[in-house]
């Protein structure tokens, strides 16, 4: 089946099984590896996306729902200020220790941020509460949104 | 591969499903779990696929004659933002999985997953809520309890799709959920706990309890409510014991991965007491 979206901000359109999940649509057919499998069922946050601005698991998408709509993952935010914030923020905080749930964290804050600019701590603990990392502990992850909202008064 | 359709009307997917026996995927968070395979296969189905996302019918939230309407396909997230759904469903709502869950999963689809442990059934059940079930030739309404019949099975037939969800509007002025898991977010309901009631001068006119997790299907009894609407706080305080021990009688718990049957009658009755201490007032 054809499926036609939007992904990255580029029309795109690919003949495949409409039952694929989008996270193996995106790291196979479009070689986008910033989207990471954990779990594999919709736990962990590491393959989330933005579909047409919300935050989803691309791991419990198949490609057919997300037909008609705007994808975005970490290397189609990757080249926007609202990123550097983000990133600047991470290596200042110690967020990142393997990186693994980096991508999908990014999304989940900008899907945060997006709605709620002033966010107070809880919001971003419920707004990252279905994204894990083993490493860090959160709270770094914490810090680091606080931080990004702070400097990016006026961006989101 | 099987056949997958993308219909866009109602009449269309409802024609769909007599035809070629489909299974219905809403939101999908359980269906591709259940189905995975190995990284890259594409889930496993063995019957044709019926995407309803892009069915018009099946959305929105309408506010009606003293009812509120609920189209099977709103998501979770919808429904914490849609100021006419009633709290206790909300309270519910907001405990389920995590923000990108949320935005997936469906209403409908909690509700036809019929899971023992599905967090929208117990605020459904205290709400007298009620399902329209659709098919190509006909339409029908029933209770939610009687359209729930046990671990998985629902009254769906297999021509039929569930088409919305309707909530008579009740006034309430005491609202109680209490949610028991592992952690915070991402966890499913070792017990689940709905309480609503109506305090009138400090006379209950009116209460409804049911408890998820704790037996086959969401536990509701409108006998054990009858005899606590009427008496003021005093009465229920004395009444407390003799209103757990009838409780205590109809959870049958059991034993499973998430938990004991022993910790879920303990913690079940000790929420109930809470509520019936503590909350009304």
């Amino acid at each position: 089946m054809k499926i036609r979206f939007v992904l990255n901000h580029k029309k795109v359109e690919i003949d495949v099984d409409p039952l694929k999940r989008l996270l193996d649509v995106l790291r196979e057919d479009f070689a986008l590896k910033g989207v990471k499998e954990g779990c594999g069922e919709g736990e962990c946050g590491a393959c989330a996306v933005l579909v047409n601005g919300k935050l989803m698991n691309s791991c419990l998408v198949p490609v057919a729902q997300v037909d008609g709509k705007e994808v975005l993952t970490v290397e189609g935010y990757k080249n926007t200020e609202k990123y550097k914030i983000i990133e600047e923020a991470f290596l200042e905080a110690g967020a990142v220790q393997c990186g693994f749930c980096t991508p999908g964290m990014v999304m989940a804050i900008e899907a945060l941020l997006s709605r709620n600019p002033s966010p107070e701590e809880s919001d971003v603990r419920e707004a990252l509460s279905g994204n894990l990392c083993r490493c860090t502990g959160y709270n770094m992850i914490v810090d680091a949104v606080l931080l990004a909202a702070r400097r990016g008064k006026g961006l989101w | 591969m099987v056949k997958v359709f993308m219909p866009q009307s109602l009449k269309e997917a409802l024609r769909i499903r007599k035809e070629e026996k489909a299974i219905p995927f809403a939101g999908g968070t359980d269906l591709m779990v259940k189905r995975r395979r190995w990284r890259g296969l594409a889930p496993y189905f063995e019957k044709p696929v019926l995407f309803l996302h892009k069915v018009k019918e099946l959305t929105g939230v309408k506010f009606e004659e003293g009812r509120i309407r609920i189209g099977a396909s709103t998501t979770l997230s919808e429904i914490l933002g849609n100021r006419d759904i009633p709290l206790i469903l909300k309270y519910a709502v907001a405990e389920i999985a995590s923000p990108a869950i949320r935005n997936l999963a469906t209403i409908g689809g909690n509700i036809c997953n019929a899971s023992p442990a599905g967090d929208t059934l117990p605020p459904l059940y205290v709400m007298n809520a009620r399902v329209v079930l659709s098919s190509f030739t006909s339409k029908r309404e029933i209770k939610i309890m009687d359209f729930i019949k046990g671990p998985g099975f629902t009254d769906l037939k297999e021509d039929e799709l569930l088409k919305e969800i309707v909530i008579p509007v009740d006034f309430f002025n005491i609202v109680f959920y209490r949610k028991v898991g592992t952690r915070k977010a991402n966890s499913l309901s070792k017990v689940s706990f709905a309480g609503v009631a109506r305090l009138d001068n400090g006379i209950i006119k009116d209460i409804r309890i049911s408890f998820g997790a704790v037996a086959p299907t969401p536990l509701r009894a409108p006998e054990i409510e009858e005899e606590i609407i009427g008496k003021n706080k005093r009465k229920i305080i004395a009444k407390i014991p003799d209103i757990l021990g009838k409780y205590a009688g109809i959870i049958r718990p059991i034993d499973d991965q998430r938990s004991t049957a022993r910790y879920r009658k303990t913690i079940s009755l000790k929420i109930l007491e809470y509520f019936l201490k503590e909350e009304i007032k």
